[in-house]
């Protein structure tokens, strides 16, 4: 019997009710306005506005002129635990999904000591299950260190938890070494999450490589340089019939491998994040260290070809990369600083802003995208429907609010839409049949005797 | 003028041209032999070197010493640095020094920019990674005035590793925002892609040299043979070294120094009469005075003293 794959703190379960919020979840189906009981933690009801019989003890929320989402699901963040707590830990991690509407987050093994082991993945379960406000999966590496040369213990790793494997923040530069990983998939199970970059392409790079680039005197890591890595696994994903996911997209010659894969049949699936989809590398032209990650932000053709892909599902899902530094690791010359944003906490204002509001992808394929994770991750999908686990948000979709202008619930602060103003403020999170954030201003409700 | 000399973006034509005519007015004044002015006495100018630079800290250093700054070196190697200090908190240090300039050369882009937001000092970036290196394309135009008159129009041509050139990239900007029209020329493994974005032509042959006016030669490093980004010196130097057979008598010949004598510029032509290359370390003593004037002396006769001393982290 292997371990479950999602583990975190005790909480208590919440018994609820949401009155006449808009709920709107795309895999069950609903778009309308509803009262939503949980009980214990479950979906118990969804009713018509108004309508719902409070049970005892309920907390009534008010969710009039606000909508009801099925909590969103991160494939893709780093929680630096172990090893690099300076940066954020399971608790501030987890927190901070919480606050940007998460139900689910998984972690990347890229910490230090690099998750490669069972016992390591043991320990931080363990420290998951006394910390972790939101449940939190596992994704050790491929290989031992990241060193790309030698298999992890996946059999051993997957009966310990582990959702699947990769060695995020670098690619399987050995093709060899990526079929053998991918053949083991036959026993051990769990998608393989792939990082993709030509080390010999990107060389170095430290940002796009284009006008930008050339102007500032960066070194730049070129479109293909990702592409040809994801057009070379597609080929050997179709080959042996190996779950792939490409992990955050970035240049329009990717999303077109990743469609010609898909149309052959290879089971693929890939991966946008917030930043791919908001910014491009003009945005570096300031020297801004926050708008450092890998892959790089690249040009407005390729965040149109990602926007492209994520609309018509050629890309399923959206994931942050979460990727916390700190303030002073971000505060050195462009050059030097460590490469990554953080994203959790303001995914779902900064694509609803930027994408949503004016209309180049709806609400609902939003939402789809921000709970197709769990899919792709083989993790149960956030629905609201009754006997479903409670796995909600509550957005006001008006409130608009200043990036960091309060703070952060990450330990860092390296975000790249810092200053900005957005709309779309996550209110409450409910995840696994808790309340696992409740907004500041938005006070606890009326509870019935 | 801005508070700091970051770079040649930050500048426009009438900004260059005012801090040319300082310089002019300072050679002119004192005619060859550059005499010492009282103007910057008492006050202490900080070079933070973070990269070897023998040219250009010594130029920086008579500039600021002709302005009877107190001059004060700080060299990467053998000091807090390698102790695994930051930029951010050497910054701060020195800073407390009450410098009215640092003036800093460092490996990385944008470090000049950085260093600005983290004192009250008046920074001058000394070359920043293969950014900028605002001050050397400042004397390339002084040079090329003093010989050529207005630029407006003239054929610029920049030869060699665009690539890794700091040098390039501050040249293009301002020889281009002084009315003149640059090509660059090199191996394309060499020339970065989206250059043209400064604003210049790009050229893989010396073939069309001929309509330069001017011919700016850049340094070629052996470690870009060793890198494959040209196969042999043997090959770069049959289809790029500019010699006495592709140089003509009217064109003006300019490079940043140090030359490789017999790589980029064959022996004969440094010593031609086309050639600047001394002009421009001369030119750069008083360029560097210039942008030193105008930083801290024409900012305190525009705007007095506060009272009291700012804050550390403005």
């Amino acid at each position: 019997m292997a371990a479950p794959r999602l583990v975190r703190a005790p909480a208590p379960d919440a018994t609820l009710v949401v009155r006449r919020a808009h709920v709107l979840d795309p895999n069950a189906g609903i778009d309308a306005p509803h009262d939503v009981v949980v009980r214990d933690g479950e979906i118990a009801e969804i009713t018509p506005p108004g309508d719902a019989a409070v049970p005892a003890g309920a907390e009534v929320v008010d969710g009039e002129g606000r909508h009801l989402f099925p909590g969103f699901v991160d494939p893709h963040v780093h929680l630096r635990t172990p090893g690099q707590e300076h940066k954020e830990d399971i608790e501030t991690g987890t927190r901070a999904a919480a606050a940007g509407g998460y139900c689910m987050v998984v972690a990347m093994p890229n910490t230090d000591p690099v998750l490669d082991n069972a016992p390591l993945l043991n320990a931080v379960r363990e420290e998951a299950q006394r910390d972790a406000r939101i449940p939190v999966g596992f994704m050790p590496a491929i290989t031992r260190g990241l060193q790309g040369a030698e298999l992890t213990e996946m059999q051993e790793l997957r009966e310990a938890g582990a959702i699947g494997f990769t060695d995020d923040g670098r690619p399987v530069v050995s093709a060899g070494i990526l079929r053998r990983a991918m053949r083991y998939q036959k026993l051990c199970g769990g998608v393989i999450a792939l990082h993709e970059e030509d080390p010999t392409l990107s060389a170095g790079g430290v940002m796009h490589e284009g006008e930008v680039s050339a102007r500032l005197g960066l070194a730049g890591y070129p479109s293909v340089g990702e592409s040809t890595m994801v057009a070379r696994d597609a080929a050997l994903a179709l080959d042996e019939r190996a779950r792939t996911h490409f992990q955050h997209l970035s240049a329009w010659q990717s999303v077109e491998a990743l469609a010609a894969a898909r149309a052959a049949g290879a089971p693929v699936s890939g991966a946008a994040s917030p930043h791919h989809l908001l910014l491009t590398d003009e945005a570096v032209l300031t020297l801004d260290t926050r708008m450092k990650m890998n892959p790089p932000l690249r040009t407005e053709r390729d965040r149109q070809a990602v926007i492209a892909g994520l609309r018509d599902g050629t890309i399923e899902c959206i994931a942050t990369d979460h990727a916390p530094h700190a303030t002073f690791e971000k505060d050195a010359p462009f050059e030097e600083a460590p490469m990554g944003t953080t994203g959790l906490e303001t995914a779902f204002a900064a694509v609803y802003t930027g994408l949503v509001r004016p209309g180049v992808l709806t609400l609902e394929v939003l939402v789809e995208r921000l709970t197709a994770g769990a899919r792709l991750m083989d993790l149960p999908v956030p629905t609201i429907a009754p006997g479903a686990p409670a796995n909600l948000c509550l957005v006001d979709l008006e409130a608009t609010w200043l990036v960091g202008e309060s703070g952060y619930e990450s330990r860092s602060e390296n975000c790249c839409f810092a200053g900005r103003e957005l709309n779309g403020r996550v209110l409450l999170t409910v995840a696994a049949g808790a309340v696992a954030y409740r907004e500041r201003s938005f006070a606890l409700s009326e509870v019935r005797p | 003028m801005p508070r700091h000399l970051l770079s040649i973006a930050d500048l426009d034509r009438d900004g260059i041209e005012r801090i040319l005519a300082r310089a002019a007015s300072f050679a002119e004044a004192s005619g060859r032999e550059i005499k010492k002015l009282p103007t910057l006495r008492g006050r202490r100018v900080l070079n933070l070197f973070y990269e070897n630079s023998t040219r250009t800290r010594s130029s920086f250093e008579i500039a600021a010493k002709t302005l009877s700054a107190d001059v004060t070196n700080f060299a990467a190697s053998g000091s807090s640095v390698e102790k695994g200090e930051s930029l951010k908190d050497t910054v701060q240090t020195l800073s407390a020094y009450d410098p009215a300039a640092i003036v800093i050369r460092h490996p990385h882009a944008g470090a000049a920019a950085m260093v600005a937001r983290w004192t009250p000092a008046a920074v001058v970036n000394a070359g920043d990674g293969k950014h900028e290196h605002p001050t050397q394309a400042l004397l390339d135009v002084y040079t090329l005035t003093r010989r050529l008159g207005a630029l407006d129009g003239k054929r610029i041509w920049i030869v060699g590793d665009i690539e890794h050139s700091r040098v390039a990239r501050s040249d293009i900007l301002a020889f281009t925002k002084m009315g003149a029209h640059v090509t660059v020329c090199g191996p394309p493994t060499l020339i970065p892609r989206g250059i043209e974005a400064l604003g210049c032509d790009v050229r893989f042959t010396l073939d069309e040299l001929r309509e330069a006016d001017v011919v700016y030669a850049l340094r070629m490093q052996r470690e870009r043979m060793r890198d494959s980004y040209v196969p042999s010196l043997r090959e770069y130097v049959a289809n790029y070294q500019i010699d006495g057979r592709r140089l003509g008598p009217r064109q003006v010949l300019m490079h940043p120094g140090p030359v490789n004598r017999g790589v980029e510029l064959s022996g004969d032509v440094v010593d031609s009469p086309q050639a600047v290359i001394t002009a421009q370390v001369e030119a750069g003593v008083v360029v560097r005075m210039a942008v030193l004037y105008e930083l801290l002396a024409g900012a305190r006769a525009n705007a007095p003293e506060p009272a009291t001393p700012g804050p550390v982290l403005a």
